[in-house]
């Protein structure tokens, strides 16, 4: 061992800079966000909670052509259809099991007239199993609350599609 | 009989006025140590619980009460259950002698030091308890290790301390701290006291001599099996232990209870505040070498130990011995 190690281990020369630096590292800005209070930014291809979408009269997307339920890879999607009086084919139940869902983003890129769309959100942990078996309803409701978030970020997207 | 329970009932009381403090003083302990290391590290650390998290104990407190105990069905359940009890037992115990000021001590008593030392030593057995009656291998492995090295550095403190006691010459606390007046510990037995708070950290498992529970090849060590408030418990005991040595290396190097200069704004600030300042610093140092310093190999630690600290606490030894005869400076002359 070289003198000049031996004199750096005896007075831990390495161990006092270390400290030196964990104490100014100490005082410098922090990497991490705040998170519950702000959060961090997401692209327009975030996978998120799911929804259902509606054309701008009111009037539901999905044409119940099943496209989704059969990509899917977890079968988390379970769909029923009927024909309407007026003579288009409609569903009459979606449901996604959230649980089974991995979130893989196969049913938004199979669904032909973008009815069913996976949005930005991700916070929507429950205190009950029940809660996260979704129906047509609560992903409808999704469509509505999210759709200015979900049209701006498929027609971001569409360029590249 | 009215004199007996007189008595009685104010020890009690002295008792929970010292122990209250400590246990919420842990708490809060627990707090600073995971907002130093995440502050090292750039991060927030615990911030939401209460102003700036100090709460955040409290709450995981609240989360470990109300979470299930299990005790493994091939386990020795007496044992099992004991185990947390004797760790926080005798993590809380040993503070009964260390003076937080002048005739502010519960337990005033001449062997002081030797106490101390014998507490902290019985230490041992909270943890080979918890991993031998846990009947499973990673906790008996982590026992095995935890008890080997409390062992050894215990060596070296004891030596360590027969420094301290060379300079004072009474096992009293608070003659320690009083023999500090004109000049602390820390400045002639320097080495010493680096050498304590090394040995301080192995002994009381923290990183970077944290083997009893390195993670990544024994899950979790002694405290594997344990859950919800017993595994609470030594988290406590082990925290308890971790600032009485704080407290120790302040009584023992850092002039305990008085003020670093004897003037004016610093003399009046009462004594255990400057006691709580020196275990505060102290403690921030065991944060921060717990964020920089990566873990220790057990060759390694062994060899630290037996190999180096006691030959060099020995020979420290004979050096002040022979100082103090030679400028006759040996206390009680």
């Amino acid at each position: 061992m070289k003198i000049s190690r031996l004199l750096k281990t005896i007075f831990m020369i390495d161990f006092v800079t270390g400290l030196l630096i964990a104490i100014k590292e100490t005082f410098k800005a922090k990497k991490t966000i705040n998170y519950p209070f702000e959060k961090g930014s997401l692209g327009t291809r975030s996978r998120g909670e799911h929804a259902l979408r509606r054309y701008p009269n009111g009037e539901e997307r999905c044409i119940a052509c099943k496209l989704c339920e059969a990509v899917c890879p977890a079968q988390a999607i379970t769909i029923e259809s009927k024909e309407r009086d007026d003579g288009s084919r409609k569903t009459v139940r979606y449901d996604i099991d959230m649980l089974k869902c991995i979130y893989c983003g196969l049913c938004e890129e199979s669904c032909p007239v973008d009815a069913i769309v996976q949005g930005p959100n991700f916070e929507f942990a429950t205190e009950s199993r029940e809660e996260l078996y979704y129906t047509k309803e609560k992903l409808l409701e999704n469509g509505d609350r999210w759709e200015n978030i979900l049209a701006a970020n498929i027609k971001a997207d569409s360029s590249h599609r | 009989m009215d004199s007996y329970f007189l008595i009685l009932f104010t020890e009690v009381y002295k008792i929970i006025f010292l122990l209250v403090p400590v246990l919420v003083s842990v708490a809060m302990i627990v707090w600073l140590d995971r907002r130093v290391w995440a502050f090292v590290q750039k991060r927030r650390g615990p911030n939401v619980v209460g102003p700036f998290g100090l709460f955040q104990s409290l709450a995981d407190a609240l989360k470990y009460i109300f979470k299930e105990i299990i005790i493994p069905a091939s386990s020795n359940k007496l044992v099992f259950v004991l185990a947390p009890v004797v760790t926080m037992t005798l993590a809380l115990i040993s503070w009964a002698v260390i003076p937080f000021g002048e005739d502010f001590v519960l337990a005033d008593i001449n062997v002081g030091i030797l106490y101390l030392f014998a507490v902290s030593s019985l230490g041992v057995y909270g943890i080979i308890m918890g991993g031998w009656a846990s009947n499973s291998k990673y906790p008996f492995l982590g026992a095995i290790r935890s008890a080997a090295q409390m062992v050894s550095y215990e060596v070296s403190i004891g030596v360590i301390i027969i420094n301290v006691l060379l300079c004072v010459g009474s096992l009293n606390l608070s003659d320690i701290v009083m023999a500090q007046q004109n000049l602390w510990f820390v400045i002639p037995l320097f080495p010493m006291f680096v050498i304590f708070f090394i040995s301080a950290l192995a002994e009381t498992n923290r990183p970077p001599f944290d083997l009893p529970e390195a993670e990544a090849e024994l899950v979790a060590g002694y405290q594997t099996e344990y859950s919800g408030m017993m595994y609470a418990m030594f988290w406590l005991g082990e925290y308890a232990n971790i600032l009485l040595m704080c407290a120790m290396g302040s009584v023992l190097f850092l002039g305990g209870w008085l003020s670093p200069i004897d003037i004016f704004p610093f003399n009046a600030i009462p004594g255990p505040f400057w006691l709580i300042f020196k275990i505060l610093f102290l403690f921030i140092l065991f944060a921060l070498v717990k964020a920089t310093v990566p873990r220790y190999r057990y060759d390694q630690l062994m060899k630290l130990g037996w190999k180096i600290f006691l030959p060099f606490s020995l020979f420290y030894v004979v050096l002040t011995s022979s100082f103090l005869l030679y400028f006759d400076l040996l206390p009680g002359k």
